[in-house]
């Protein structure tokens, strides 16, 4: 078979993709498939079959995103994540956290946990959000030019970081 | 003890009832939870996973709310043929059957709380009831975890929740599931449409064995598949909403059958009854697919009074391991022998089951018709 692309070379790269119910094969070479973006299928398909369709791409971007990032605590690179669709370590989602969120997106209702919290974190977790409230509601103050709340709001933060 | 003689015998796993078990086989909880400072099991080395090992094991064993009489062990303990037949009853999943060093089980006594450690995440604890009993099942495993959280320090984040190796799991960790048989859909051929809905709702519709499993013998598993962004206690509701719904579809689907065409359905049901009551080789795809039929034909009166409990006992009982456990020998049966043996269990399985009486769908329908 003759790649599709150059039409001269044979084709060694087979893809058979399946978008909005429309199977699409690819034949290609090599040197064609690489430049097309196709010079990785298994990783493709392995990403596409766990997380669902358009998470492999998502998870191209997340990888471009984090640059050559790796875990310090357990070792796991941007190149694992991507074929595996798996992190390493707990430590992994705040290495990968940048380009994890546009994943997350693809896959849950939100990217905010608001399940059950361990008893130990609830106060913790209570505070973080009372303050990013806060913080908020500050933002909103200040380009609303309405500096008696804002004032009033930054004291508040101070208090409350004080407390902690 | 081996876990062959700690399980209780099909016959008897078969008589648990719940709610709705005419078309909801069973409910499962489960919930992903990873140690804070051990990598995930996917990506440790061995002595790490032996680390998390030595230290969930006794964590979960000591858990009060399993009761005294547990089942606890190595998976590398367990010969081939035990971690089959604990597949087959749907407590472990078949990767963890692949698993042994390292990893382990814990099962309490009713069978209904199964902890997996050392699966893809370092815990994987699921509660399970028969029928329609999500809520049941979410309110034990939250017990359960909450338990072990006094023992034990879980991988959280303030922002993503509970940590797992798989992102998919990520937040609560939770995968709400029931497992549906749907003959009536099916027959009906309105059941792609209930899964194209159902998916849309983003729900997954899978096989009898979860991911990537035909759906043998009309049995479908849905389940959830975002587990970040909502509270555990949504989820659940919206699952329960979803499956009773498909419930009435198949209710629904099941009368407009016996209106319409009461032939094509005991078609169907005695060809199975006399399939199964007379065959000397079958394979399993092609026993569940009957004992499906047979099991419909038990939910509509046909077959007098006999129980489901015996049809559901069939079907786990024609599952490669279960017929080998069953074989005198309990050598390895090769696929034919195999085919021979499920033949003869299933010929003397369904002597104790009368001949399907028309009756039983036809009178219904002349009740049903004013003239």
């Amino acid at each position: 078979m003759v790649c599709q692309f150059c039409k001269l070379k044979e084709a060694s790269v087979h893809v058979t993709e399946i978008a909005d119910n429309k199977v699409k094969k690819v034949d290609a070479c090599a040197a064609c498939a690489k430049e097309k973006n196709y010079n990785d299928p298994a990783a493709f398909a392995i990403a596409d079959h766990l997380l669902g369709l358009g998470a492999a791409q998502k998870m191209e971007e997340a990888s471009e995103a984090v640059g050559a990032l790796s875990c310090d605590q357990c070792g796991y690179t941007q190149a694992d994540f991507k074929k595996s669709g798996r992190l390493g370590c707990a430590h992994c989602y705040d290495i990968f956290s940048d380009g994890l969120d546009s994943v997350l997106k693809t896959m849950h209702k939100d990217i905010r946990h608001r399940g059950k919290v361990p008893a130990g974190m609830q106060s913790v977790f209570e505070g973080a959000h009372r303050l990013q409230s806060l913080n908020h509601d500050l933002q909103a103050a200040i380009a609303q030019e309405d500096f008696e709340s804002a004032a009033r709001l930054r004291d508040e933060i101070k208090a409350f970081k004080a407390a902690e | 003890m081996s876990i062959i003689d700690f399980l209780v015998p099909a016959s008897e796993a078969c008589l648990r009832s719940g709610p709705h078990d005419k078309i909801v086989l069973s409910s499962r909880v489960r919930l992903a939870r990873n140690l804070r400072t051990v990598p995930f099991p996917s990506h440790s080395k061995k002595a790490e996973r032996i680390k998390a090992f030595e230290t969930l094991m006794p964590a979960v064993k000591s858990l009060t709310l399993l009761g005294q009489e547990i089942f606890a062990e190595s998976m590398d303990k367990l010969p081939a043929l035990d971690k089959q037949v604990l597949v087959e009853r749907h407590l472990i999943s078949r990767e963890h059957a692949a698993k042994n060093a390292g990893s382990g089980i814990v099962l309490n006594r009713e069978e209904n709380v199964c902890v997996m450690v050392n699966e893809e995440d370092h815990l994987r604890i699921q509660a399970l009831r028969p029928g329609l009993q999500l809520r049941q099942a979410w309110m034990a495993i939250d017990a359960v975890d909450t338990a072990l959280q006094e023992k034990v320090e879980f991988a959280f984040s303030e922002r993503y929740g509970f940590l797992t190796a798989c992102p998919t799991n990520l937040g609560t960790g939770i995968r709400v599931s029931a497992m549906l048989h749907l003959p009536g859909l099916v027959l009906a051929e309105q059941i792609n449409q209930i899964i194209q809905a159902v998916n849309k709702l983003g729900l997954a519709v899978r096989g009898l064995y979860g991911e990537g499993t035909e759906a043998l013998g009309n049995v479908f598993q849905v389940s959830n598949q975002m587990t970040l962004g909502e509270p555990e206690n949504d989820i659940v509701e919206r699952i329960n909403k979803v499956l009773l719904q498909i419930i009435e579809h198949e209710e629904n689907a099941r009368l407009s059958q016996m209106e319409k065409k009461p032939a094509v359905l005991l078609n169907h049901i005695g060809r199975a009854y006399g399939v199964l009551a007379n065959s000397w080789s079958i394979s399993s795809k092609e026993a569940m697919n009957l004992i499906s039929f047979l099991r419909l034909g038990v939910d509509l009166g046909v077959f007098g009074k006999t129980p489901k409990s015996l049809t559901d006992e069939l079907f786990l009982r024609s599952q490669p391991a279960h017929l080998q456990l069953a074989h005198p020998l309990r050598e390895k049966l090769g696929s034919d022998e195999r085919d021979l043996f499920r033949a003869q269990m299933l010929r003397e399985r369904t002597s104790l089951i009368p001949n399907p009486d028309p009756q039983a769908l036809l009178g219904r329908r002349e009740e049903g018709s004013p003239e």
